[in-house]
């Protein structure tokens, strides 16, 4: 594979297409601009102030868009509030969506075959897969990201994180919490 | 199409295996593929959707095979031959030979870097009034197109309600064919998991998906 990339993209280049330094920086902006620490700081921000919330949950692409220290969203961003009465998990069965500004590029098994297959279908088994388990009375809501929208999951805050600053917060919100699949890291636990 | 890249409510893929640690990128070419993709894309080489139906239409054996990078990487040679961007004599030398076609967008450059870096806007000026509203009943219709469609073949034929109307948007079904963005309302229908996966299905599932105004008809 490494020789037929190199190949196309000595194509592009000599076609005058694509710079190749360009290239080089859209790496560097993936490897260091977009991460989970970007959706952690939106889902800090919720739980710390009540007005952010409600603006998140109202419409998440002005409400993050207001944030100055997150990157811009472009549009089309949902947030899906965890409750003891339901519980939110992303998928996407056609393709791999996913919200890259919010929690970098999705990883393997988000993009794989089994995933993709029984997130719809089974997602308590899904779920297990993952060492978590919801409450057999909590309903399960799946989103399946089949259009331009990207969902970000607003996780429930743990108890024992009262009084906590909005950096505390953002540290025990794992990418995992915001798609659904885990729960924040529990306070005082070891990591 | 009915590819194998439509994959919700199949058996049979094993278990969700999350990778610790996992790096974004497993090999430096992973990388470069992305890049590309998202250079030549911007330069107006093709839009997202025609990208996403040329990683579909990858035969049976290989989309299924190919880690995810491979996929996109396969797609992308693909495309670009057929859109006449590169020849398969120059794919297989590794040289250019041929002159460019122009981009409509013209060379990707490093100042464009940041700008690609936010995602594109979708929404669209509607044309006509909404069909639907939150809390209709609809029926996703039963198409089966042989080109691009986001309607994903497990909810064909099944009712579920209208909870969200998100806008007016960018339609996949022609913008992938080059046919025309041809916007269109756009709304999240959610499903009870009995409905769509019968009887003995867990009664506290549901599952939406974010359907485009043609896919559904009211029930």
């Amino acid at each position: 594979m490494e020789l037929r990339v190199r190949a196309l993209e000595t194509i592009l280049s000599e076609k005058g297409y694509i710079d190749p330094a360009a290239l080089d920086a859209i790496v560097q902006a993936y490897e260091t601009k977009i991460g989970p620490h970007n959706g952690a700081q939106v889902v800090a921000r919720a739980w710390s102030d009540p007005a952010f919330k409600q603006a998140l949950l109202a419409d998440a692409t002005k409400a993050v868009s207001r944030l100055g220290h997150v990157s811009r969203v472009g549009d089309h961003l949902v947030a899906v509030e965890n409750t003891p009465q339901r519980h939110n998990m992303v998928v996407c069965t056609l393709c791999s969506c996913y919200p890259w500004e919010m929690l970098g590029l999705p990883p393997v098994w988000y993009k794989a075959a089994p995933y993709r297959s029984r997130a719809v279908k089974d997602p308590r088994g899904v779920l297990a897969d993952f060492g978590v388990s919801v409450p057999k009375e909590t309903e399960i809501r799946v989103w399946d990201s089949t259009a331009e929208t990207r969902f970000l999951v607003l996780p429930m805050r743990p108890k024992g994180t009262e009084g906590w600053s909005e950096a505390q917060l953002a540290e025990i919100v794992t990418r995992d919490s915001m798609i659904g699949t885990g729960f924040p890291k529990t306070p005082g636990a070891p990591s | 199409m009915n590819g194998v890249h439509d994959m919700g409510g199949m058996d049979g893929f094993g278990k969700v295996e999350p990778e610790p640690n996992e790096p974004m990128f497993h090999t430096e070419w992973e990388g470069r593929v992305l890049a590309m993709v998202r250079a030549m894309g911007a330069a107006g080489a093709f839009n997202i959707d025609t990208s996403r139906f040329y990683r579909e239409a990858l035969p049976p054996e290989v989309y299924i095979t190919s880690s995810y990078y491979r996929k996109w990487f396969l797609g992308l040679e693909d495309m670009l031959v057929a859109k006449g961007y590169t020849t398969a004599e120059e794919v297989a030398a590794g040289h250019a030979a041929e002159p460019p076609k122009p981009l409509k967008h013209g060379k990707f450059t490093v100042d464009q870097v940041e700008r690609i870096m936010v995602r594109g806007k979708f929404g669209r000026t509607p044309s006509a009034a909404a069909k639907f509203k939150p809390g209709d009943r609809v029926r996703a219709r039963n198409i089966n197109p042989t080109t691009h469609t986001r309607l994903p073949r497990y909810v064909r034929g099944h009712v579920g309600v209208v909870e969200l109307n998100l806008g007016c948007s960018v339609y996949p079904d022609t913008a992938a064919n080059e046919a025309g963005e041809n916007p269109q309302w756009l709304y999240t229908v959610v499903f009870d998991g009995a409905e769509l996966w019968g009887p003995d299905a867990d009664p506290t599932v549901k599952v939406s998906v974010d359907a485009f105004e043609p896919y559904l008809e009211l029930a």
